[in-house]
């Protein structure tokens, strides 16, 4: 009994001490990553390659005077920041890190497994605590008590209600065909490679590994550009056009109040990229080299890869920013509402129906 | 000890959030209390080992209808609280009768279980009824009438909406 306690008090602590660790590294990675698209240096003063600089930057955000505006909705003020990071940590949790091992401490012997909550409706979960983060958005937006937050508040609950529904779509196929909401069941549905009746195609397709991505290249689509869209950023992110209202919903936020607003939106990008090679690439699946590499090493190897996954995701996504020009508000809601959703939906029947062939044959025969 | 928190703190949320919808004077706290009953609820409906219905709950009650609403009430731009004030008759009267009205109802159920206050708490094995598999497999089976029958009210719904926004705008051009 105790250790369970114990455990699971030292899993959200860990997510938090990982999160936060994460979002320092991914703020100096996008800066350095995008500097480089651009002919640019990028921060180099601060420690070495300028790796401290977000440290130096939250410290200076800290320390700077929280402006309370005139005019502002104080409790939904200061109430919004809280929600914005709440959600972004909460994703987290369900993700599963690893195959999870056998502990055993003062004789007694446990399993652990390295999600924070494995529960069996995890994509669900995923959906609907995402569907939350909107609130911070509207909220910020309409506290301030001034026009420009005003509009990209707007802006943002009319840009995530459209897209959420195009990111729900994509996933019920690879719901279908994983036979499970479950994120841990998910990546074990994956493990192995493709294969295929045909012996021609299946000499080719065998060395492939077993991943989403392949037979759900379309699903894969529609939710990677659902996810930049959710998480508002470039060339989506009209929610904070900068040359249109100044800061979007955060313009009238100052120092920690603003910081949170930062770091939950880094958290939620790390989360979706997370997520997203979770559903589609495999989780962490990949070879762990027993034998070869030394056994502890061999051990963290699936969290290795999940982590290599995530930032190969997170490097399209600065890619993207450093190239692509913003949408015009009318292109935005025109892809969502015209192409996304019904692509997604013949795209849901499709597999449906390939699936139903697959398991039960043709009606006919 | 741990059940009584896990139902006491939701309870006292959903409570703390429906007088807020009730008494607070601008629309959009009126909405934000509604987001904190709707999500206390699902909190309430974890406890009670129904995963599916909770994660339900907050993805299309507290997720995609409340977020609607605050859209619209945005767009109105209500910035400031409603000035009118309307009484009904005798409406002292009637908030008092309905209060007693339910406090004997409790005092009655409360007596004729002899004062047992203890909360059930469905077992392990009952967690088995909120998976989506099962659910599916009997709203296809045995309920798939009334299923359909929600569903055809549903559109119904949907295009009559269509059908009185339409006249409205037909209306507007003709002026």
């Amino acid at each position: 009994m105790s250790i369970d306690i114990l455990v699971s008090l030292i899993k959200p602590l860990l997510v938090l001490g990982i999160v936060l660790t994460n979002t320092i590294i991914l703020i100096w990675l996008e800066r350095k990553v995008v500097a480089g698209m651009q002919s640019r240096v990028g921060p180099d003063r601060a420690g070495p390659f300028g790796i401290l600089q977000t440290l130096a930057d939250a410290i200076k955000l800290l320390l700077k005077e929280q402006i309370l505006p005139l005019r502002a909705d104080k409790a939904m003020y200061l109430l919004a920041p809280i929600i914005a990071l709440v959600p972004s940590f909460l994703i987290f949790m369900i993700i599963p890190l690893g195959p999870g091992f056998d502990l055993t401490i003062g004789g007694e012997t446990r399993f652990i497994n390295l999600v924070g909550a494995d529960i069996n409706v995890g994509v669900l979960f995923f959906l609907a605590i995402s569907s939350l983060a909107v609130y911070s958005v509207v909220l910020a937006g309409w506290s301030s008590g001034s026009k420009y937050p005003l509009l990209g508040g707007v802006r943002a609950s009319a840009q995530m209600i459209s897209y959420e529904a195009a990111m729900g779509l994509s996933l019920v196929p690879v719901i279908l065909y994983s036979g499970s909401m479950s994120m841990s069941k998910i990546v074990e549905s994956q493990s192995g490679n493709l294969s295929s009746t045909i012996p021609v195609i299946d000499s080719i397709v065998r060395f492939i590994p077993n991943w989403n991505v392949f037979p759900q290249f379309l699903a894969f689509g529609i939710f990677f550009v659902a996810s930049i869209a959710e998480v508002n950023r470039a060339p989506f992110d009209l929610v904070e056009a900068e040359q249109e209202l100044v800061g979007g919903f955060h313009t009238e936020y100052s120092g920690f109040r603003f910081a949170m607003f930062f770091l939950a939106e880094y958290i939620n990008m790390f989360n979706m990229c997370a997520i997203t090679a979770t559903f589609f690439l495999g989780g962490w699946l990949g070879p762990t080299f027993p034998g070869i590499f030394p056994p502890l090493l061999s051990a963290m190897m699936p969290t290795i890869w999940l982590g290599l996954k995530t930032v190969g995701l997170l490097f399209v996504y600065f890619w993207i920013r450093a190239t692509l020009p913003r949408l015009r508000y009318d292109q935005l809601m025109e892809l969502g509402w015209k192409r996304l959703i019904p692509i997604s939906l013949i795209w849901l029947l499709v597999s449906a129906i390939v699936l139903g062939i697959r398991d039960f044959g043709l009606p006919w025969s | 000890m741990t059940e009584i928190l896990l139902f006491a703190i939701p309870a006292l949320l959903i409570i703390l959030g429906a007088l807020i919808v009730v008494f607070a004077k601008n629309p959009v706290h009126n909405a934000m209390g509604l987001v904190l009953t709707l999500t206390s609820l699902a909190i309430v409906y974890i406890t009670l080992n129904a995963t599916f219905v909770a994660m339900v709950q907050m993805l299309v009650y507290a997720g995609a209808v409340m977020t609607l609403f605050l859209f619209v009430i945005m767009m109105i731009g209500v910035d400031k609280p409603e000035q009118s004030r309307k009484e009904i008759k005798g409406q002292t009267f009637l908030i008092s009768g309905t209060l007693i009205l339910l406090v004997s109802i409790i005092v009655y159920i409360g007596l004729e279980n002899g004062l047992n206050w203890d909360l059930i708490f469905p077992e392990s094995e009952n967690a088995i009824e909120g998976t989506p598999s099962l659910l599916a497999s009997s709203m296809f089976t045995s309920w798939v009438f009334p299923f359909e029958v929600i569903s055809i009210l549903l559109i119904v719904a949907t295009t009559s909406a269509l059908a009185l926004a339409y006249e409205f705008k037909k209306n507007e051009s003709n002026d």
